[in-house]
């Protein structure tokens, strides 16, 4: 029986997501561990808008904030349970992203970043000022803690494999909708807007569903971040957050499912490998970031993939017997050091 | 009801002149090299944080200003030839993550040598407030709208009377056509930048006195210059200053009379909403798109 190899992928991806926690030694990795899970989802929505369908957006991270303290405010505030917080969470994100689908997408390139950007930085005004809803500057205490169909999630474990089976889920969607035929329009949409219309793709239609898509991505982890951590506070959801998520989209991969778990599992988890230079580890992040860029333009995932062709290279560059003495094998793959 | 607008257009048009002095850094180096310098906001900090600096080193004020600007440009310079041009021309989105890496860098340099304290700057000139039309002036407003116009005039003048300006006028007229009229393409990038720290940090430097400054304000007047380009129209040197100083006034008259809270907000708001109606910014040209 043939196994596809995206089916393969995603196999092994549940697998390592299922084994993870038992190479960590203790709870606040974990901890760390589900933060990669939540950045993962938000990216792979960002993913899905700014690799496939080139529509960039610097306001990602309002949506998180929406859905967090949506469900914040349902559960805390009006007391009720977290199975209606959670969905009012998502619910929000995706209407306000809706709403402001239409005359945002329709602006292009960096007028487009400014509008996105614009967005974000009002939400993130918002949830500073309007003080008796969210708290303000020093955040919304008291979230009650996620439990579904009677199971309280009170291990950092058991919250660990419901975030990690929620990221491999929207995997799967992702991938079903990069395959299909909306899949196709989108990236029909970002290599030309005029063909792909002349091709009878309903833009404003796609842009819309992929915006709204990527806000329902951010919203779930939203929600689950809010109810992991029982506080929220505005400094997570402001325009460094936003930049954040922009870049782990690059850094990963555009355009790739698993450059966007890649960039968010490696850029979430590298402060607290650069911990051990202590005042340093700014200007190590910084650095890294200019690195990256510079020489793997095309991302982690496009990285590996130079590296692995190169090795390939490497290895089948061995002298054969059928070769005439004194000839030079590979002498591409050594010229390029 | 219009009770204090004079002073709060005046605050209004000094901070605006900042974010045209920003947001033409932001123009230049678009005009030239097609990107969004992300660390444009670092040149304005720099500017004036290396005042502060000199200044405590025991240089007078003039020098210390004259010198921070001058070591801000430098900083542009270096910047574009250490991580812009060695990357060629990559994807408009990867030269945005390296100048992001860039401020980031800055900004914890800054922050290891000279600490997270906020720092201020002597007024130019006396800080004793002048009257003019039932608004209180400080002196300094005046150096700040002065040292604008000026650097304008002098721009406008580099541009139409000296052979770089009109070279640079060229790159970003048609790059490929001024590279075969035998100018230095990456040349100009290079002075590019150096000429936006050269504007950043005098913004900086003007501003000090007025707002204080510290390691990290260089994020918010990096943004609000690039949505001073934008309100403008991207590309458009007099829209940059023209947006800056209609960001600036906006801000101020939202500041006073809707909520001091929501200032920051307000200007994002109309920002938004004339995007929403036009497109391309205040004085930005007609979309044109190549099929």
């Amino acid at each position: 029986m043939a196994v596809s190899a995206r089916s393969l992928q995603l196999a092994v991806f549940a697998g390592l997501l299922a084994a993870a926690p038992l190479a960590l030694p203790n709870d606040y990795y974990i901890n760390i561990l589900i933060l990669c899970c939540f950045n993962a989802l938000i990216v792979m929505g960002l993913n899905l808008l700014m690799g496939y369908a080139g529509q960039v957006s610097l306001g990602h991270a309002a949506f998180f904030g929406l859905a967090a303290y949506t469900t914040a405010f349902v559960t805390a505030t009006a007391g009720l349970p977290v199975w209606a917080g959670v969905p009012a969470g998502i619910a929000v994100s995706a209407l306000v992203a809706w709403l402001i689908a239409v005359p945002t997408l329709k602006l292009q390139g960096n007028y487009l970043a400014m509008a996105t950007l614009g967005f974000g930085i009002i939400v993130s005004i918002v949830f500073n000022e309007a003080v008796n809803i969210t708290g303000g500057p020093s955040g919304f205490v008291g979230i009650p803690r996620l439990k579904l169909l009677g199971y309280a999630f009170t291990s950092d474990t058991a919250y660990y494999y419901l975030a990690a089976g929620v990221l491999w889920l929207a995997t799967l969607v992702s991938r079903r909708i990069i395959d299909s035929r909306t899949g196709r329009a989108l990236r029909a949409i970002h290599v030309s807007e005029q063909a792909a219309q002349a091709m009878g793709v309903d833009i404003a239609r796609h842009k819309r569903f992929v915006f709204v898509l990527s806000a329902v991505y951010a919203g779930v982890a939203g929600t689950l971040y809010a109810h992991h951590l029982t506080f929220v506070a505005p400094s997570s959801f402001g325009f460094n957050f936003s930049v954040q998520l922009i870049t782990m989209v690059v850094l990963g991969g555009m355009a790739s499912l698993w450059g966007a778990v890649a960039g968010a599992f490696f850029l979430t988890s590298l402060p607290e490998f650069l911990r051990v230079f202590e005042e340093m580890d700014i200007l190590i992040y910084g650095a890294m970031l200019v690195a990256c860029m510079m020489f793997m333009p095309s991302g982690l995932v496009g990285g590996l993939g130079k590296l692995a062709a190169w090795l390939k290279r490497k290895l089948t560059a061995n002298p054969t017997p059928g070769q005439k003495p004194g000839q030079k094998p590979g002498l591409k793959a050594d010229s390029r050091g | 009801m219009l009770f204090g607008a004079p002073q709060y257009l005046v605050s209004g048009l000094t901070v605006g002149a900042t974010y045209g002095l920003t947001a033409l850094g932001f123009t230049m180096i678009y005009n030239t090299t097609g990107i969004i310098n992300f660390a444009q906001g670092e040149f304005v900090m720099l500017g004036g944080m290396l005042s502060v600096v000199l200044l405590k080193a025991g240089l007078p004020l003039p020098l210390a200003i004259l010198a921070a600007v001058l070591c801000s440009a430098l900083a542009g310079c270096l910047m574009e030839r250490a991580v812009i041009r060695p990357v060629g021309r990559a994807a408009p989105v990867n030269l945005v993550i390296i100048t992001i890496g860039v401020s980031i860098l800055v900004r914890g340099v800054v922050m290891l040598i000279w600490g997270k304290d906020t720092f201020a700057l002597p007024a130019f000139s006396g800080a004793k407030p002048l009257r003019f039309l039932e608004a209180s002036v400080q002196p300094q407003s005046l150096w700040v709208l002065a040292i604008t116009l000026l650097v304008l005039g002098a721009l406008k003048l580099f541009f139409s009377r000296t052979i770089h300006g009109k070279a640079m006028l060229a790159c970003a007229c048609e790059r490929k056509a001024a590279a075969l009229m035998g100018i230095s393409v990456e040349r100009m990038a290079m002075f590019s930048f150096g000429m936006s720290g050269f504007l950043g940090a005098v913004g900086g430097a003007i501003l000090t006195p007025i707002t204080l400054t510290s390691y990290d304000v260089g994020v918010m007047l990096g943004l609000k210059g690039f949505a001073a380009c934008i309100l403008g129209g991207l590309g458009n040197p007099f829209g940059a200053a023209a947006g800056g100083l209609i960001l600036g006034v906006l801000e101020s008259f939202g500041a006073g009379f809707i909520s001091s809270a929501y200032k920051d907000a307000f200007a994002f708001i109309v920002l938004l909403l004339l995007l929403f109606v036009k497109p391309t910014g205040l004085f930005g040209g007609p979309k044109s798109d190549r099929v």
